[in-house]
């Protein structure tokens, strides 16, 4: 394995501006590290040839003064891409071919960055471990037949393997902080509205919101810088000015309120965990913040309300996939009802149909004000919490996930048990909120745990300068026996 | 509340979906699980609270009314399973 691939995507991009080394040697390296996905199966589209093309274009004409320059970067395959398959991990878009370019990507091409390969997810990014994908599981690169986590897990596995310097993730319930916990890697979910969300996959369009993943908080910043911009083509962008997330990191948090909610110590919750967040207390102290504790006393109702709200939004969005404009089209039926009934019977996976029919229901006659409604109003207690706590304190911490990650197969059969995945994870949405997940180390399998914090709405600046703080005492190591190249 | 068959099966004909016996039988049981999770929410009194739809304090931005693309037709057509010409193609509506 190349040396160039370990290194972080502010090293080599610093690199490469200092004229160090080529885009083609570094997209080079990161081509042959691919090569070996086959065991972890992060990658449903590879562009070696269409990246090695783009990176040769580039040293002819290096255009130094970007975030990314000459920089190939994988991403979820819930972002449309011009002319490259776009496949959100299901049969019903297997071959679908975007000819326009999500907003995200842009900004990414726009700053020097090209497209490495599309990486595998839960379909229509529905899932916690990666196993609804219709292209296979995908494997955490830290056990064999274990999960990457979900949706974002193509991501998550390829970064932490080195087969992407960075990438992006779309979290709707925990998306990308979950699958960073699972994988020692940092993800940041930003405020609903930062990231446009235009040509992405819809999911559920009041919770989903692009982020980026990263091996380091220094990264994430940069990430973020590249990817946040007002665009008029979501009308749920926030108009803003860019602000320059890398340049004003800092790990100076002294004076600053740190929350910690009772509420997140959930029954179950093991020693380590526990261990870790205290571990996490200590180490936000000792830099001069002062700890609070505080309730979020509506937390329980969180994970439920999602489980309407998010499930009512997808059946109204995947309404879309009936076989007509584009997507897949069942060959068998006598008429177009039929036609549609068995295009989505056949195009959708178990995960996808469970969720469109909860969707269906609660939004049916009858059902509307039981269940909708009702979500909705938990949500304003959801967010009164957060508006309440964020009275008292600058931030609020608290574990990434309730558990590291699990065996393949372990939870495919509950979809409860697989739902509490995203009980911390699942309230920062519900309140459009921005959170990120460090690695904060590993419990007694040697697997990563992730500590979560949370912020105000647009405070992704102090979020990552605490982020920062946290990482550099922790001093996180990666344990990668690299398994899947052997 | 427990989903049967048979509430399934209406639910999945609103749905557009299709469903063997056998589907049908085992989504009834997730989906009882499911929304005997999901009912924990009658323990709270959300009389007094205001629904939540989205998290942003303003309303929808539109932007101004003006052709920004067009003469896409034949790209757009691209990507449909069955075509003719500039048409789509779906199965016989009127006979």
């Amino acid at each position: 394995m190349s040396e160039l691939t370990k290194k972080s995507l502010t090293e080599i991009a610093n690199l490469i501006k200092k004229k160090e080394i080529k885009s083609e040697e570094l997209t080079q390296s990161f081509i042959k590290n691919i090569e070996k996905d086959k065991k972890l199966n992060s990658f449903v589209t590879k562009c070696s040839e269409s990246a090695l093309k783009k990176a040769k274009d580039f040293d002819k004409k290096p255009k130094l003064n970007t975030l990314l320059p000459g920089i190939p970067i994988a991403v979820k395959d819930l972002f449309c891409t011009s002319g490259v398959k776009t496949t959100a991990g299901s049969k019903m878009l297997e071959n679908f071919i975007p000819n326009y370019e999500s907003t995200i990507t842009n900004n990414l091409w726009n700053e020097g960055a090209f497209l490495l390969g599309k990486l595998n997810c839960d379909e229509y990014a529905m899932g916690s471990s990666n196993e609804t994908s219709y292209f296979g599981n995908v494997m955490n690169p830290i056990a064999e037949n274990t999960v990457p986590g979900g949706s974002s897990g193509g991501s998550s596995s390829a970064l932490a393997a080195d087969l992407t310097p960075a990438t992006i993730g779309t979290d709707t319930g925990g998306s990308i902080r979950q699958p960073a916990s699972f994988t020692g890697t940092v993800g940041l979910k930003p405020t609903y509205g930062l990231c446009s969300r235009w040509g992405i996959v819809a999911f559920a369009s009041s919770l989903d919101q692009a982020g980026p993943m990263t091996r380091s908080v220094e990264d994430c910043a940069l990430m973020l810088e590249a990817m946040a911009s007002f665009d008029e083509r979501d009308s749920t962008s926030i108009n803003k000015k860019k602000e320059n997330y890398s340049k004003n990191l800092t790990n100076k948090i002294k004076g600053l309120k740190i929350g910690i909610p009772k509420e997140y110590r959930v029954d179950g919750m093991s020693k380590e965990i526990d261990k870790l967040w205290e571990n996490g207390k200590k180490i936000l102290k000792d830099s001069g913040a002062e700890i609070v504790d505080i309730s979020l006393p509506n937390t329980k109702y969180a994970l439920p309300a999602y489980y309407i709200v998010a499930p009512a939004e997808a059946s109204s969005n995947l309404a879309r996939y009936d076989g007509v404009k584009y997507g897949f089209r069942s060959s068998k039926g006598n008429n177009l009802i039929e036609m549609y009934e068995n295009t989505r019977s056949e195009g959708f996976g178990d995960e996808v149909k469970r969720r469109i029919l909860i969707g269906t229901y609660v939004l049916s006659s009858g059902y509307y004000d039981a269940y909708y409604l009702k979500a909705q109003k938990v949500r304003q207690l959801i967010k009164n919490d957060f508006d309440q706590a964020f009275k008292k304190v600058d931030t609020i911490l608290t574990p990434s996930t309730p558990s590291s990650a699990f065996k393949i197969g372990e939870k495919k059969d509950d979809p409860i048990s697989m739902y509490l995945n995203d009980i911390f994870t699942v309230p920062v949405n519900l309140a459009g909120i921005p959170a990120i997940s460090i690695p904060a180390g590993h419990d007694n399998n040697k697997f990563p745990l992730g500590l979560q914090l949370i912020g105000k709405p647009l405070d992704e600046q102090k979020l990552l300068n605490i982020a920062f703080a946290v990482e550099k005492k922790i001093n996180f190591k990666q344990m990668l026996n690299r398994w899947w190249e052997k | 509340m427990s989903i049967d068959k048979d509430k399934i099966k209406h639910i999945s004909k609103l749905a557009r979906i299709s469903l063997d016996a056998k589907k049908t039988e085992s989504l009834a049981k997730d989906l009882s699980s499911i929304f005997k999770f999901i009912e924990q929410l009658n323990e709270l009194n959300t009389d007094k609270i205001e629904p939540l739809s989205s998290i942003l304090n303003e309303p929808l931005r539109s932007r101004k009314d003006v052709v920004n693309d067009g003469k896409i037709r034949e790209r757009i057509l691209e990507n449909s399973p069955q075509k003719n010409d500039e048409f789509f193609v779906v199965p016989k509506v009127i006979d």
